[in-house]
């Protein structure tokens, strides 16, 4: 006990614990409470037989009904706690209910009948992780049709991204020519011009390109960041020319620069880069909406959206799908955690 | 701008994993030896045609053209339909009307009361618009700034501190709307505690006044973190000397964050506000999915506007909704001129 006090109260070098230091504490486990809690009742929630679903007030954690198997009915039996008239407690399976009385039968004895009143008799439960709801969620909801399309949308579009941009941000960092500031001035003058302004006029650039209902069209019209260039543009910068003038004395030519020199260098800015298209891409809701209305092109969250829209709200597989919608960016981010939050940290990116 | 720090393994020539990956790294490099070796081949001659300096030109070229098409050109185009009308899609269809479109959306008998419009839709989003910007933004800022306070205190574990109020920022909005619905809902978690303490249960989604709170609520909940991390790094570039100075000089912590942290993190501060506005100005994903603009208007802002005149409406109004995201990109304009304006100053400072 004593460890654990002196633990929580060391301050990292400085002498004694001060009341704000407390405050800071608490405020922070307020925080992970609020920040971190509502995720952790989807998951939970998300294991809840419906039955478990429509309780309330609601319970943490996800509980089943114990049932059991008795010879001569065909179908598993709840199991409940019973207080009998002489007070003894008997767990016994129950038959059918009738009005307030429940037919119940001791699993032991499965001849006799016994009568008792719905009031003296409790469930027997226990906690249980119950995949249910994922697997009826995948069949109903057309989730690897969703996924798919999500990861092809994602990876396409990150790829674009990342080559295109460093393609751009390698001729801006790296050559003389003529309209360069020009450019570099409407990438820069842009970067606060958002999707939303332009909505109208770049669905009849789609439309008449012929990716209105395609793929296509939620790939490559923001492929072209703003942010991304001017990112990596920023980090190509600080490569020494000498290395590119001593590559093309050797006779490399400018291709073999980029692929061979500038982007292994440039790798970490690609990184980052890399991430926040994955995570504009997976998490994209207005533009997909507005190019997908055939359903079996729609991205998981625009699946998803029109799923938990539906009149018949069926909480159960809707908690569940979205559970697998978020996992895969769970994932990316407990693996490069490090990574995602310096690069905000140090570009500010959106 | 700092580069970004590179995660860099230590050496383990040696470890198992490194004798798993060796094969697969050798696999690639040599896949990857291969395709440079074939747009050497491909691209060699062109470069012998157009010089290096053409080749400026390629490189710059496909995004050149992607920018253009998806951004220039429809910034341009706009224009054309706010001043053009009907409900035609192409633009050779659409005859052109002058200031209608605006005309429509401005006429008003009195512009404080959105019933007195013509387009009464229009007023009421802008201002729900206005009212959502000026709270959350205002809310998001305060509390960002305790976080970003609190974690660059001497703490354990703030490396998890960090991430789990940056985690909210990673999911989408319709996994956040979910979220939230389902806690909120009538027999959800909150009316839980609420009726365990004794309490009465709310309909916290279809009531206006609660649905315009919550919409708040969820937003400040999923992007906070990520303003949270640009001031940490804002906090964390202020140097250790100048507390120390204002230690020696007898300051009290709250002195010192008055006099010290804070003019000194104005400069970041700005950043994430002009930011945080420009984004707030723009909200759509979070709530559509959430309230989808209900109950009745009571949470629809501009973009959701735009959506529906121009998208999902039976007549599409495709230039009243361009006139209308023009109102908009001027709000945007005076914002980023705003943040430019503020810059400068912050660098003559």
């Amino acid at each position: 006990m004593t460890t654990v006090l002196r633990f929580l109260s060391n301050t990292r070098g400085r002498k004694r614990l001060h009341i704000t230091d407390a405050l800071t504490y608490l405020y922070l486990l307020l925080g992970t409470v609020i920040m971190f809690g509502p995720v952790l009742w989807l998951v939970m929630s998300s294991f809840k037989p419906q039955a478990e679903l429509v309780r309330f007030p609601p319970r943490f954690l996800p509980y089943r009904q114990e049932t059991v198997v008795v010879e001569g009915h065909d179908e598993p039996l709840q199991l409940f706690n019973v207080t009998l008239e002489d007070g003894s407690v008997r767990q016994l399976a129950q038959v059918r209910r009738i009005g307030i009385e429940a037919q119940m039968i001791d699993p032991a004895n499965p001849d006799e009948i016994i009568p008792v009143n719905i009031n003296a008799r409790t469930p027997v439960e226990s906690v249980y992780i119950g995949l249910e709801n994922y697997t009826e969620g995948i069949a109903r909801f057309n989730f690897w049709r969703y996924f798919f399309n999500s990861v092809v949308v994602t990876v396409a579009a990150t790829l674009v991204t990342l080559l295109i941009n460093s393609m751009a941000a390698f001729a801006l960092s790296k050559y003389e020519f003529r309209g360069r500031d020009a450019v570099l001035l409407i990438t820069i003058s842009t970067l606060m011009v958002p999707l939303s302004v332009i909505l109208i006029p770049v669905f009849l650039v789609i439309t008449e390109v012929g990716w209105n209902n395609n793929l296509l069209g939620i790939i490559i019209p923001a492929a072209a960041t703003p942010t991304g260039v001017f990112l990596l543009r920023q980090y190509m910068l600080t490569i020494p020319d000498e290395l590119l003038d001593s590559a093309r004395i050797d006779g490399a030519s400018e291709w073999r620069i980029y692929l061979q020199i500038i982007l292994p260098l440039a790798r970490p800015a690609l990184a980052v880069l890399a991430i926040f298209s994955v995570m504009w891409r997976w998490n994209d809701f207005l533009w997909p909406l507005i190019v997908l209305s055939r359903s079996e092109l729609f991205t998981l969250q625009v699946g998803l959206n029109s799923f938990q829209g539906e009149l018949q709200v069926q909480w159960n597989l809707i908690l569940a799908m979205t559970v697998l919608t978020l996992l895969p960016i769970t994932l990316v981010f407990a693996f490069l955690q490090r990574y995602i939050t310096s690069g905000i940290a140090t570009t500010g990116m959106k | 701008m700092a580069t970004p720090t590179t995660y860099v393994p230590g050496k383990r020539s040696g470890s198992p994993l490194k004798m798993i990956t060796d094969p697969f790294e050798k696999f690639f490099s040599a896949i990857y030896n291969g395709i440079i070796n074939v747009v050497d081949w491909i691209m060699h001659p062109l470069q012998d045609r157009v010089g290096v300096r053409g080749m400026a030109y390629i490189f710059v070229l496909p995004n050149l053209l992607i920018f253009g098409i998806f951004i220039l050109l429809p910034m341009l185009l706009n224009f054309y339909y706010a001043f053009t009308g009907s409900t035609e899609l192409f633009p050779q269809n659409r005859p052109f009307v002058g200031m209608e479109n605006l005309n429509t959306l401005f006429t008003c008998q009195n512009f404080l009361d959105p019933n007195s419009c013509r387009e009464d839709l229009f007023w009421r989003a802008v201002f729900n618009t206005l009212g959502y910007v000026a709270l959350q933004v205002g809310t998001m800022v305060v509390l960002a700034l305790i976080t970003a306070l609190a974690l660059n205190a001497q703490i354990v574990a703030r490396g998890f501190f960090r991430s789990v109020f940056f985690y909210p920022v990673l999911l989408s909005p319709v996994v956040v709307a979910v979220i939230w619905r389902w806690i909120l809902q009538q027999d959800g978690l909150l009316n839980g505690i609420i009726v365990s303490l004794g309490g009465e249960r709310v309909s916290f989604l279809t009531n206006a006044g609660w649905a315009q709170t919550w919409v708040i609520v969820i937003s400040v909940w999923a992007q906070m973190g990520f303003f949270t991390l640009i001031l940490l790094a804002g906090l964390q570039a202020i140097p250790g000397e100048f507390y120390e100075a204002a230690q020696i000089d007898g300051a009290s912590r709250w002195q010192s964050f008055w006099q010290v942290t804070l003019p000194l993190l104005m400069p970041t501060m700005v950043v994430v506000l002009v930011l945080a506005l420009i984004r707030a100005v723009q909200v759509f994903d979070q709530v559509f999915p959430f309230t989808g603009g209900g109950p009745g208007t009571a949470t629809q802002y501009l973009v959701q506007y735009i959506y529906q005149t121009g998208f999902s409406n039976q007549t599409k109004e495709y230039g009243l909704a361009a006139a209308a995201s023009l109102v908009m990109a001027m709000f945007l304009l005076v914002l980023t001129a705003i943040q430019l304006r503020m810059g400068r100053r912050n660098e003559a400072a």
